[in-house]
């Protein structure tokens, strides 16, 4: 098996008192799509806000592509090729979608012409936004906001894309779109990991899937094998 | 940018003709008026790009008011105690902001109201250095007249403004200004895209600080003496927060609208008024920002709106 693209092990984290992650081990494999569920409060947004810097690991690694991340700024991690999604869109309501776009290349020092050609590049892959391109990031529907979330998290040029929530508070039809698209990146070969409450969405669109529970990683393999699982069916899915 | 730019420099040309009616009130009000602007421009920085509701005006101000004063008792001649007081409030802008700034929404509010207050007490018992409650004398500048006096010191304001404003400008148009106003908006998605949210929290409170300690440091040598209640003054950062929402907050010439409406309002009601001014003043700016809540700066792209309809 290829080396994984990410490689976490032992992490722990947490808010202030409160530890949140307990000695979280997980790997990502390399140029797929990989999903982590759980239920609420499972500490799966903790991961993510570990992950990207945006808290700090209190013991444990993070390590891309043999880069030790664990400890780094936001700016570091971002730069090393981690973007992340956050849940609830996080946009900048008042700019407009195309500024938005760019903050997410705010960190590139390649020059305006790559740039811009990423600008177009996510254009094409979600046309709505080019239409929207010069409205209000905050008047765009819900869907459409979060393809602005990704596709700003895209312009960063992540060799890993984090997504928080894909589906929160989307149409079903919506949600198949986001799929088709991120399948579509996928193709081209970035690596995804997409937080996802609903399991069978989650399980459908990746290829590995970790479930957590109360800050540990309790389960991990290939989502087929999680999809035919009884136990997993009965905790997540629901018997028919 | 470029209209923006020249369109200041045709105001502050305008201005720097008021000397011309040779009266010494509005030398005095011009004196004020640019002022406030510095003032107001100055908390752009911080409460209108970053949106971080500061009320330190009154602290870089005071200040800057007394490290001139000092400097000049010490012997440091009049242009550079004025820039050393700027440089002092930005180095105390610098500390500051970085104890401060871990602050959100009103609990930022309330620590910075708190830091003129303490410096104020400190000022006030340090009465070796600064005279404590009895104030403190500047020397006064040696000039022909006291006409010559007003026009120099309404120079300076003007050139500091023209400063301030320059500042404002290049800061809005960087890659810092539009830092700041990602941190208005988002400050956790600024955060995740790679902004570095502190140093540039910090840099806009540095900006925030220097002129107006400047500004302090002019004003102590205008008025030739200073005390602790009278520089350190809470309504100066009320002052500059009206100001700015009056005139439009974020925008360029909203603090600079701002200041020369917010004056002549005070003026105007200050002699109509003399019982009640604050009581009125109050009640016009509470219309005003109901009405217009993005400022007078508003109105002219309503007209031109409307304008464009018909």
């Amino acid at each position: 098996m290829a080396e994984p693209l990410l490689r976490i092990s032992g992490l722990d984290a947490g808010y202030g008192d409160v530890q949140v992650l307990w000695g979280v081990s997980l790997e990502v494999p390399r140029a797929e799509i990989s999903c982590l569920v759980g239920s609420n409060g499972a500490g799966k947004t903790t991961l993510m806000r570990a992950l990207s810097g945006l808290i700090e690991a209190r013991s444990g690694s993070i390590v891309l592509d043999g880069k030790p991340l664990a400890g780094a700024s936001p700016e570091a991690v971002l730069g090393a090729g981690i973007a992340h999604v956050p849940e609830g869109r996080r946009l900048f309501a008042a700019m407009s979608v195309r500024d938005n776009l760019l903050m997410g290349a705010y960190l590139r020092r390649d020059g305006k012409a790559a740039i811009g050609s990423d600008l177009e590049k996510a254009f094409a892959m979600f046309p709505i936004l080019r239409q929207r391109s010069m409205q209000d990031a905050g008047t765009l529907s819900g869907g459409e906001q979060q393809m602005c979330a990704i596709a700003r998290g895209l312009m960063g040029r992540p060799r890993l894309l984090l997504i928080d929530e894909l589906s929160l508070g989307l149409a079903p039809l919506v949600v198949d779109e986001l799929c088709e698209r991120l399948r579509a990146l996928n193709r081209e070969g970035l690596t995804i990991l997409v937080v996802e409450q609903d399991v069978a969405i989650a399980l459908e669109l990746a290829s590995t899937a970790f479930v957590m529970d109360t800050g540990r990683v309790t389960r991990s393999g290939a989502s087929a094998a999680f999809a035919d699982d009884p136990a997993i069916r009965e905790a997540y899915l629901g018997t028919i | 940018m470029k209209r923006d730019a020249s369109i200041a420099l045709v105001l502050f040309a305008l201005v720097a003709l008021l000397p011309l009616s040779g009266e010494a009130y509005w030398m005095r009000l011009g004196t004020t008026m640019l002022m406030y602007g510095v003032l107001a421009m100055s908390w752009n920085f911080i409460g209108g790009m970053a949106g971080y509701p500061s009320f330190a005006v009154a602290a870089f101000f005071g200040l800057g008011a007394y490290a001139g004063a000092v400097a000049q008792k010490f012997g440091v001649p009049m242009g550079f105690a004025w820039v050393g007081a700027g440089l002092l409030a930005l180095v105390f802008a610098a500390l500051l902001g970085v104890a401060l700034l871990r602050l959100r929404g009103h609990y930022f509010a309330i620590a910075s109201l708190v830091v003129a207050e303490v410096l104020r007490e400190l000022v006030n018992s340090m009465t070796g250095l600064t005279g404590g409650g009895m104030g403190l004398n500047l020397p006064i500048p040696a000039m022909a007249s006291v006409d010559a006096q007003a026009r120099f010191f309404f120079y300076v304001m003007l050139l500091l403004a023209a400063v301030t404003f320059t500042a404002m400008l290049i800061t809005a148009n960087s890659k810092l200004g539009f830092g700041l106003r990602c941190i208005q908006q988002n400050e956790s998605a600024a955060d995740m895209l790679g902004v570095d949210t502190t140093f540039y929290k910090v840099s806009a409170f540095m900006l925030s600080g220097v002129f107006v300690g400047v500004a302090g440091a002019v004003y102590a040598s205008w008025v030739y003496y200073i005390e602790p209640p009278d520089v350190f003054d809470v309504l100066y950062s009320v002052k500059a927060i009206v100001m700015v929402l009056l005139g439009g907050a974020g925008s360029m010439f909203g603090p600079l609208v701002g200041a020369a409406a917010f004056l002549s309002l005070e003026e105007l009601v200050w002699r109509n008024y003399l019982e009640v001014h604050t009581g009125v003043l109050g009640l016009m700016i509470v219309l005003l920002v109901l009405f217009l809540p993005k400022g007078l700066i508003s109105l002219s792209q309503r007209l031109g709106r409307r304008g464009k309809l018909r």
